[in-house]
C-alpha cells in the first residue's frame, strides 16, 4: 500500500465563489479501501466528483497515476473511464436490468457484452432478473444492479457515494459483502463516502474525517476509531455533535 | 371523384410529412440543446419558442408569402432550397415553420424532465458529452415522440397558411383543408363532409397515438 493512485495537492472547489472543499494534501493508495466520513454538507460528494473527474477543481491539482491534472488540464477520456461512481440513489436507465449493466461497456464500444453482463449480475445475485425492467426493482435490488453496472467495467477505482444510505440492514449487509469480495478478488481501489461511521469501520482500511469542507484527520481505521488525534474526530466517532 | 380525393389526401400527407421531417430535423436537436445547456439568452430563446408554439398559422403564412413573393427578399432567388410561391414547396416551408417550435418546445420539456443526476451518473460510467445527450434523448423518448405527433397534428389540420402560400390550385396545391373550404363555398357539401371525415380521421389517429404514448412508456 505504498503507491498513491491519487495525490491531491492544494485542492479547492468553489461554486459561485463559495468554497465547498479545501484539501491541502491527501493521498489515496492503490488497492486500499479508503473511508471518507463526515456530516452532510462537509464536501464528501464534491470530493468524489473531483476524484471521478466529473468536474475540474477551482484550484490545486489531482495527480492520478503519475499524471497531474488541474483546472487548465482536463483528464483524458480513457483515464476518466478507469474510474466510476455508485451514487446514493441507483439512477438506473429506463431499460431492462441487463441493458443497464451492459451500458458502460457499450459506451466503450466493447464486445462480448452478454457473458460479462451475466457474470456481473451473478456477482450481485440477480442473474434471474436480467430481463426485467429496471424500474420494477426494489430499492435494494436496484442498488445491486447499480453496483453490477459499475463492477462490469472492472474499474481501477470504484467510488461509492453513500451506497447504502437508503437501504435496510439486510441489503446493507449484501452490498458490503459484494464490495469486500470485489476488493479481495480484483484489488480495486475503493473510496467509500458514508455518514455511517460503523460502515467505515467495517469496510475501510484508512479513514478520513471531513468537516466544514476541510480534512480534519486521516488515520488507519483502528487508530481513527480508538485513539483519534483530533477531539472533533473523537466526538464524531462517538456520535456526538461536531458542528 | 375518388381519384381526386386520393390525390388531395396524398398531397396533404406529402406536404405535412415533409414539413414534419424538417421540423423534426431542426426541432429535436434544438430542444435537446435548450433542455441540457445553460447559456446567455436562453430565456429569450425559450420565450420565442413558446411564442412560436402558439403563433397563428395565418401570420406565418403571411410571413412566408411576403418572403417568397416576387418583390420579397427570396422572390428573385432560384436555388433548389428556395421554393416558389403557390407550390407545394412553399406550403412545406410554411408548415415547417409552424411545427418546429412545437417539436422543439415539447422535446425541451421532455429532456428537462430527465433527472439531471442521471447525466452525472452516465458520465461517471464513461459517457462523452454526445453519449450523454443520446442517453437523455433515449430516456425522454416517449416525450420526444409526443412532440413529433403534436407537430404533425398542428399542420395537417392547418388551413390559413397553406391557403395563402399554396393558393389551393387543383392538382397542384390543393390539400384537405383548402379543399374543404372550397367545396363548402361551392355548395358541394357531401364532398366537403367526406374530406372532413378523412381529415378528422387523420387528426384522430395522431391524437390517439399521442395519448397512448403519454399515458405509458413504449415498452409497457
Amino acid at each position: 500500500m505504498s503507491q498513491a493512485t491519487y495525490r491531491l495537492q492544494g485542492l479547492k472547489k468553489e461554486y459561485n465563489g463559495r468554497s465547498v472543499l479545501q484539501v491541502e494534501a491527501l493521498d489515496i493508495y492503490a488497492g486500499e479501501i479508503f473511508g471518507l466520513v463526515g456530516p452532510s454538507g462537509a464536501g464528501k460528494s464534491t470530493l468524489l466528483r473531483l476524484l471521478n473527474f466529473l468536474e475540474p477543481p477551482t484550484e490545486g491539482s489531482i495527480t492520478y497515476k503519475d499524471a497531474k491534472f488541474n483546472a487548465e488540464k482536463p483528464v483524458p477520456l480513457e483515464l476518466r473511464r478507469q474510474v466510476t461512481t455508485v451514487f446514493q440513489r441507483p439512477l438506473l436507465l429506463n431499460r431492462t436490468v441487463k441493458a443497464n449493466v451492459s451500458y458502460g461497456l457499450q459506451l466503450r464500444g466493447q464486445n462480448h457484452l452478454e457473458g460479462r453482463t451475466k457474470a456481473a449480475l451473478e456477482q450481485v445475485g440477480l442473474a434471474d432478473l436480467a430481463d426485467q425492467q429496471a424500474r420494477t426493482l426494489s430499492g435494494g435490488e436496484a442498488q445491486r444492479v447499480a453496483l453490477a453496472r459499475a463492477m462490469v467495467l472492472e474499474p481501477d477505482v470504484l467510488l461509492l457515494d453513500e451506497p447504502t444510505a437508503n437501504l435496510d440492514p439486510f441489503n446493507v449487509g449484501l452490498i458490503e459483502e459484494i464490495v469486500r469480495q470485489l476488493h479481495a478478488s480484483q484489488g480495486t481501489t475503493i473510496v467509500l463516502v458514508t455518514h455511517n461511521v460503523f460502515q467505515a469501520r467495517r469496510l475501510a482500511q484508512r479513514v478520513a474525517l471531513l468537516l466544514d469542507s476541510r480534512v480534519i484527520e486521516i488515520a488507519p481505521v483502528a487508530e481513527f476509531f480508538e485513539s483519534p488525534r483530533d477531539e472533533r474526530t473523537a466526538a464524531f466517532v462517538n456520535g456526538e455533535m461536531v458542528y | 371523384m375518388t381519384s381526386a380525393l386520393r390525390e388531395i389526401v396524398l398531397l396533404s400527407l406529402e406536404v405535412s410529412g415533409t414539413a414534419l421531417f424538417f421540423a423534426t430535423l431542426i426541432g429535436i436537436p434544438l430542444g435537446v440543446v435548450m433542455g441540457l445547456r445553460r447559456f446567455v439568452g436562453r430565456k429569450l430563446v425559450v420565450a420565442l419558442l413558446y411564442t412560436g408554439m402558439g403563433f397563428p398559422p395565418v401570420v406565418i403564412g403571411l410571413f412566408v408569402y411576403l418572403l417568397l413573393s416576387r418583390s420579397g427578399p427570396l422572390g428573385q432567388i432560384t436555388l433548389p432550397l428556395v421554393p416558389d410561391l403557390f407550390t407545394p414547396g412553399a406550403m412545406v416551408m410554411a408548415q415547417s415553420i409552424i411545427s418546429f417550435p412545437l417539436v422543439a418546445g415539447f422535446t425541451m420539456a421532455a429532456v428537462m424532465a430527465v433527472d439531471p443526476q442521471l447525466r452525472q451518473q452516465v458520465q461517471s460510467l464513461g459517457a462523452t458529452t454526445g453519449q450523454t445527450a443520446l442517453m437523455v434523448l433515449s430516456e425522454a423518448r416517449v416525450g420526444v415522440l409526443v412532440s413529433v405527433i403534436a407537430g404533425f397534428g398542428s399542420i395537417i389540420s392547418e388551413v390559413g397558411a397553406v391557403m395563402m402560400v399554396g393558393g389551393n390550385i387543383e392538382h397542384n396545391t390543393r390539400v384537405l383543408t383548402t379543399a374543404i373550404v372550397l367545396e363548402t363555398r361551392k355548395g358541394n357539401f357531401d364532398l366537403a363532409v367526406a374530406l372532413g371525415f378523412v381529415l378528422l380521421g387523420l387528426s384522430f389517429l395522431a391524437n390517439v397515438a399521442m395519448l397512448r404514448l403519454q399515458g405509458r412508456s413504449l415498452d409497457q
